[in-house]
């Protein structure tokens, strides 16, 4: 009898774990969607004001007035992406070629390490570089050449820091990717006589370019929420900038610099709430969609 | 022809990973340069004093406690979150399920999402439940923020366990409730590696503190006091105009990165260890 109520004790004791763990799974699942949820009703309150088309056409940003135009926050926010995808896109494809098909494996060793570190780096530090050193560099070195006068705190600042950020995160889903394409495919191009660089282009970089491009889908909603380092070069002038060396004003910035003061101002909070929740809703979908296409070629090489 | 092409893009590879490489020393290069001048024994050991923010005597003691109180609080409501989750997707689902698989690309997105929608979503909570800027609602962002960092590398080790171990303890007549104790033990090293990764983000992020946790001069003494954190100790005195105020910054930021650095090291050092224990 004792040693019935015993186990009948453990079988509860793990009935309740279960219940427990599954709930919290359940909100993990959730929270996504709470989130989604919850800045949706704080920008309702806008979103009854004006359209939303209105809101993100609107090149006018001036909220004493009641003026919410997001476009030039838009603009800003695809500039600094832009140019940080240009950047970083093609030196992680050759490093990453590099270092998956000619690196001697001391090499690897040595640079692994290096790029967790610099995947590491908290935003603020490099935003505290990109002052020291790259405005500076773009003001005095760069723009000159270019423009009459750039202060430096320019779109191309933040896209220079942003690609130095994205860099180990897309580096990292490359090597991941060439890993899985299998040997037996590149050893049947080389024993036809292909190079080794022929077969990478017509064999690894072809096989592999939905993984590709899945990783710059990531890299690019990575650096559509970046904040604080942009926020620290950018220069934050709420106006579409017209070249590389203009200032630029990207949505996350927006959304950081203007805490406190939003409280006051009627519909304020709101039209920083939707900004929060566009850059959440294409953040989402986006690393949706690319997640899915890494995990299908993860378990399609998988054997 | 074909050799040259290959010589050509062989060397082109190089360039660009030194490119890289060379990007990270030179920040290194000017963090230190400027930081190490600024540092001083005040900068840790002494909260501001008087006068701090136009350049007198202090210390950036209250964002280095601020911080560690936050990541500290934020990491063992992370864990209360995500340990079970990990338990339940390997221990308590079955190999191949819909709901791991669910799960983990849920914390794949939720990884995505940049730590300034967790500060917007936050304040939002913050406001509906009538909380001000405090450590508690810091450490509340800061947790949605690394949760999905410790789901995700924790199942990464997670899912290595060998099955025969499972079934060896169910067949000894074990719950599954009593083997999560020899699947913990065996993800051990790889739970502090998910630590260390979670602190090294939690740390450093400033985004999703801003709304939340505010900021102060003194130590926080409870959950509901703001607390000063160092990004934003760095982000705040890198705007003054008064040279002193910026020196501060760069001891911050200076501070920061040799945390980082740490954490960032001993996350590898655990890691390799685990691959050696590996049963």
């Amino acid at each position: 009898m004792a040693l019935r109520n015993n186990s009948a004790i453990r079988i509860l004791k793990d009935k309740i774990a279960s219940n427990i763990m599954l709930a919290l799974t359940i909100f993990s699942l959730a929270l996504a969607l709470i989130i989604g949820v919850g800045l949706y009703i704080k920008s309702m309150p806008i979103l009854h004001e004006h359209s939303m088309w209105s809101l993100l056409s609107g090149d006018s940003w001036r909220p004493f007035k009641g003026q919410f135009g997001f476009f030039p926050f838009i603009m800003g926010t695809l500039w600094v992406t832009g140019i940080s995808i240009i950047i970083a896109l093609p030196l992680c494809l050759l490093t990453s070629i590099y270092l998956s098909e000619y690196a001697h494996p001391y090499v690897k060793r040595m640079v692994f390490p290096m790029i967790d570190i610099l995947a590491g780096i908290p935003p603020v530090v490099y935003g505290v570089w990109g002052i020291l050193v790259v405005v500076p560099f773009i003001s005095d070195k760069i723009a000159p050449h270019f423009v009459e006068y750039s202060s430096g705190y320019s779109v191309l600042a933040g896209g220079i820091i942003l690609a130095i950020m994205i860099i180990p995160l897309i580096i990292s889903i490359m090597l991941e990717i060439f890993a899985a394409i299998p040997k037996e495919l590149k050893d049947a191009s080389l024993s036809l006589g292909a190079t080794n660089w022929q077969t990478i282009k017509f064999v690894l970089f072809r096989k592999s370019l939905p993984g590709i491009i899945a990783a710059i889908v990531l890299a690019i909603s990575r650096a559509f929420g970046e904040t604080i380092a942009v926020l620290m070069v950018c220069g934050n002038i709420p106006i579409t900038p017209n070249s590389v060396f203009d200032s630029g004003y990207p949505l996350p910035a927006l959304i950081a610099n203007n805490y406190g003061e939003m409280m006051s101002i009627p519909l304020y909070d709101s039209a920083l709430m939707l900004a929060a929740f566009i850059l959440f809703a294409i953040i989402f979908l986006f690393n949706t969609v690319s997640r899915i296409i890494l995990v299908r070629i993860e378990k399609r090489y998988a054997l | 022809m074909r050799k040259l092409e290959e010589t050509i893009f062989k060397n082109l590879m190089r360039i660009a990973t030194l490119v890289i490489l060379g990007s990270l020393l030179l920040i290194f290069i000017a963090i230190i340069k400027r930081g190490i001048p600024a540092m001083s024994w005040d900068m840790i050991s002494k909260i501001p004093g008087g006068g701090f923010y136009i350049g007198r005597e202090g210390g950036l003691l209250n964002a280095i406690a601020g911080s560690v109180f936050l990541v500290i609080g934020a990491t063992i409501l992370g864990l209360a979150i995500s340990i079970p989750v990990v338990v339940y997707i390997n221990v308590y689902l079955p190999r191949k399920s819909f709901l791991a698989d669910l799960t983990r690309l849920s914390a794949d997105v939720l990884f995505g999402i940049p730590s300034i929608v967790y500060g917007a979503f936050a304040f939002t909570l913050m406001i509906y439940f009538g909380l001000k800027t405090s450590l508690l609602a810091g450490i509340i962002a800061v947790s949605l923020l690394i949760t999905p960092i410790l789901i995700r590398s924790m199942d990464e080790v997670a899912r290595l366990v060998p099955k025969d171990l499972k079934d060896a303890a169910l067949s000894l007549g074990a719950t599954r409730y009593e083997i999560i104790r020899v699947v913990l033990r065996q993800i051990s090293p790889g739970i502090t590696t998910a630590i260390l990764l979670s602190i090294g983000r939690a740390i450093g992020d400033a985004a999703s503190v801003l709304f939340t946790a505010g900021y102060t001069d003194s130590i926080p003494t409870s959950l509901n006091q703001p607390a000063a954190t160092l990004p934003l100790a760095i982000f705040f005195q890198l705007s003054s105009p008064i040279p002193e105020v910026q020196d501060r910054a760069y001891a911050a930021a200076l501070i920061l990165t040799v945390i980082v650095l740490v954490l960032s090291l001993l996350a590898r050092y655990y890691s390799r260890k685990f691959s050696k224990n590996k049963v």
